[in-house]
């Protein structure tokens, strides 16, 4: 469904019901901003939607937020996407949030904790646009030191007023006005300051223990000012180019269209979260084909001994259970530095795989090849698996640059044998060879003798066979060669798989 | 339309008289599916108070509440309803003499030998009832469809009886450990509210509400160590329900300040996997902390 043509169609069962109110309008569209940022909205949530926006009070910016989040949003991970839209949408609405009156008053400090160099400020009708910049950053620390969330959100105003450096119509992002009003307000500046006076308070000196407890706090307080400065910068800009461009430039992939080659760590941190899913969805696929799947040959025992109950008559004909299907299933992962950062994500994804089946073996390579199946096993910690990895596994042979070719040879020498006719390999990489010889001639013997063998690369289709890569040599002996560059194609090839 | 609940405040506070501590988010997406009749699919980590959500409600609500534990190989006959085979046996061989097939099984096919499994009940209970569907990702993805008939209209064919519909509507709580992707179908019927771990103020009003006889100061300091823990990367994070437990540990212990030596003693109450307790222990004793 393109986003245009749902829209109109939206339009049309709010008409035909009858109801034409502004606030349809507006969550009309609101629905549109959602779904070009990948949303799967259907009509069915579209109408839910605006039923349950009649049952919540408007002016309640959070329960109208939550009522929408309630019916729009049915996946964890599209949450952040969604407050986003929600934020640039509906940034210059309500009444709090209004724009037209610039200077937000900084709140007025209680007179009992006021001290002598704060008074200049409270002359000033708490307009704050006078303050020098030692007394905004006075006023800063003051606010992080008490946790006062209306005086942080003041005090973020005031800097992204002063130092951001906003100007109608200038085509820089969002990050580059927090920069500048990050860079001037030097918040790890301010961080060890509050952990100084913290402990000049104490006394004694505290244990790291506490010391640690502190910084998490003071943390967590200089983090929510961080986010009211982000909002304010986001509610500038919106008020300066409009929603439709902002939500647009704000715009990031979801989740599962986070391509793994660049992914930054928030965003692997995420992914890792999201495979242990898949993976199960993976194992229950294959069980269930050994559940349901076709029936064994006739027992003759159990066919006769049901027929006692029809007076010897064999009506129910009983087949024996199917032998149970143990997929066995080889990994081999280039993890030279071309794709490095996908390496690491496959190698997350062998551990969580090795989890859900009885027998998977990994191999790693570069120019030379490696088992690393042991060191997945009984391991934790992943990251401390994949470091062992990355620094024990002999994986170069000549240069330390990728030569599948002679990576093939060696596990064909080495394993070629235990392949057997219930293995599935899978080998991931980007087959950029460096120009050797390519040995296709393994590949094609390993597919006579394995179950499957599935190529994932995680270059785009259209880089395929230029330069030096020559997947399509290797391809054509391989049961499916897949392009594996986020969670969603991932995933396209667990469902192809099972 | 139902009422069972005026406004987002009063449940809120209404929650709170029963001791769950709502945010606005639970207490908004609970109220509005009383108001728009829908289920409510509940996700989020494992110990953050979804299947206390269900009882609280039906708690406040004074409605019955009816469970349905899900677990792999639920079928129709342990979710839905069941026909009492032993007792149409009996009726049939009761009557063997002279009556027409027809008339018998006419009764046989009736009410008296249904045997009404917990969704078949919510649905036919004439006093309101709170239905909870705990753990439905457990079940196979076929065995979701079952549901859905139950979710969207709120009643339950049976090929020999017809459909039943319900006599009220229930208020409907799935709840979901995120082990698997629900199907789209499910959470289309669905309102979907994420539990997550409380914030600090939140956890801090949970165990000064849960933990009797604990300081407000300690609580504090349990729920700030509570959160320093969430923020290391580990395998599993403590749960509500081990903060609760570590509190009451310390409360016993007469702890009044936790310092090194008391986290390091108990900290196998928050945390049960050893590789986690040596990393949360490392971490913890760096002044440092995590770059942000």
């Amino acid at each position: 469904m393109s986003v245009t043509e749902s829209a109109g169609f939206d339009e049309t069962v709010a008409m035909q019901e009858g109801i034409g109110d502004p606030i349809l309008d507006l969550l009309n569209g609101f629905i549109v901003q959602l779904r070009s940022a990948g949303l799967p909205v259907s009509l069915t949530e579209n109408l839910d939607a605006m039923e349950a926006v009649k049952h919540v009070p408007l002016g309640d910016r959070q329960t109208f937020k939550y009522a929408l989040a309630a019916t729009l949003v049915k996946h964890h991970n599209h949450w952040k996407a969604f407050e986003t839209v929600f934020e640039v949408y509906f940034s210059l609405r309500g009444d709090e949030f209004s724009i037209g009156d610039d200077t937000l008053e900084l709140p007025e400090m209680d007179d009992d904790e006021q001290q002598g160099e704060q008074t200049s400020g409270d002359q000033q009708g708490g307009g704050g646009d006078n303050l020098s910049p030692e007394e905004l950053a006075e006023m800063l620390y003051r606010s992080l030191m008490r946790g006062d969330q209306q005086m942080m959100r003041g005090v973020a105003r005031q800097a992204v007023k002063r130092y951001a450096g906003m100007e109608p119509g200038r085509p820089v992002g969002g990050t580059y006005y927090l920069y500048r009003t990050l860079r001037n307000l030097d918040l790890d500046g301010v961080l060890e300051r509050l952990l100084e006076q913290e402990q000049n308070e104490e006394g004694d000196a505290p244990s790291d223990f506490e010391q640690r407890l502190q910084r998490d706090e003071y943390q967590s307080r200089i983090d929510s000012l961080q986010q009211e400065i982000e909002a304010e910068i986001r509610r500038r800009l919106v008020a300066d180019r409009g929603v439709e461009a902002m939500a647009k430039t704000l715009r990031k992939p979801l989740p599962e269209d986070v391509d793994f080659m660049h992914a930054s760590r928030e965003e692997m941190a995420s992914l890792r979260k999201a495979i242990y899913p898949l993976t199960r969805k993976l194992a229950a696929r294959l069980q269930r084909k050994r559940r349901h799947g076709r029936k064994g040959p006739l027992d003759f025992r159990r066919t006769v001994r049901a027929s006692l109950s029809y007076g010897g008559v064999p009506a129910e004909p009983k087949f024996r259970n199917p032998r149970p299907h143990k997929p066995e299933i080889f990994v081999i992962a280039d993890i030279s530095g071309s794709v490095a950062a996908f390496a690491r994500f496959t190698l997350h994804l062998v551990y969580a795989i090795s989890g859900q089946f009885s027998k998977v073996r990994a191999f790693v390579f570069i120019d030379g090849l490696d088992e690393v199946t042991h060191m997945f096993e009984g391991v934790e910690d992943i990251n401390e698996a994949v470091h062992r990895v990355n620094t024990e596994a002999d994986v170069v042979w000549v240069d330390g640059h990728s030569d599948y070719g002679h990576a093939l040879q060696v596990f064909w020498e080495k394993y070629g044998k235990e392949i057997g006719p219930r293995t599935s390999i899978m080998i991931l990489g980007d087959a950029r060879n460096n120009y050797h010889a390519s040995e296709s001639w393994i590949i094609k013997a390993m597919h006579e003798k394995a179950r499957a063998v599935h190529w994932l690369n995680p270059e785009p289709n259209s880089y395929w066979d230029t330069g030096d890569s020559i997947v399509g040599e290797y391809a054509q002996h391989c049961d499916g060669t897949f392009e594996v560059r986020n969670l969603r194609q991932l995933e396209g090839f667990v469902e192809h798989l099972a | 339309m139902s009422n069972r609940f005026s406004d987002v405040a009063s449940l809120k506070e209404e929650l709170a008289g029963v001791d769950y501590l709502s945010d606005d988010g639970i207490a908004g997406v609970v109220y509005l599916a009383d108001r728009l009749e829908k289920p409510i699919l509940v996700e989020g980590p494992a110990g953050t108070g979804k299947t206390q959500l269900a009882k609280s409600v039906s708690e406040i609500t004074g409605a019955r509440l009816i469970r349905l534990q899900c677990y792999e190989g639920l079928d129709e006959a342990k979710a839905l309803y069941e026909w009492n085979y032993k007792k149409q046996l009996l009726r049939i061989q009761a009557e063997s003499s002279g009556e027409e097939w027809d008339d018998i099984s006419e009764d046989i096919f009736s009410d008296e030998f249904l045997l009404t499994r917990p969704l078949l009940e919510a649905i036919s209970a004439d006093e309101p009832v709170v239905l909870l569907i705990d753990e439905v990702d457990r079940v196979e993805l076929e065995t979701e469809a079952l549901l859905l008939e139950i979710l969207s209209d709120y009643q339950v064919s049976i090929p020999e009886l017809g459909t039943i519909e319900a006599k009220q509507i229930p208020l409907v709580f799935l709840t979901s450990n995120n082990t698997r992707e629900l199907s789209e179908a499910l959470k289309r019927r669905c309102l979907y509210l994420h539990v997550d771990y409380p914030d600090l103020e939140r956890e801090k009003e949970i165990v000064l509400t849960k933990v009797p006889d604990i300081t407000e100061n300690l609580a504090d300091q349990v729920a700030r160590v509570v959160r320093s823990i969430r923020q290391i990367e580990l395998k599993k994070h403590p749960s509500v329900s081990e903060t609760l437990d570590w509190a009451k540990t310390l409360v016993l212990l007469g702890v009044e300040k936790i310092d090194e030596q008391t986290a390091t003693q108990t900290i196998n109450i928050l945390l049960k996997y050893q590789s986690d307790i040596n990393k949360a222990l490392k971490d913890l004793a760096t002044a440092d902390g995590v770059s942000p």
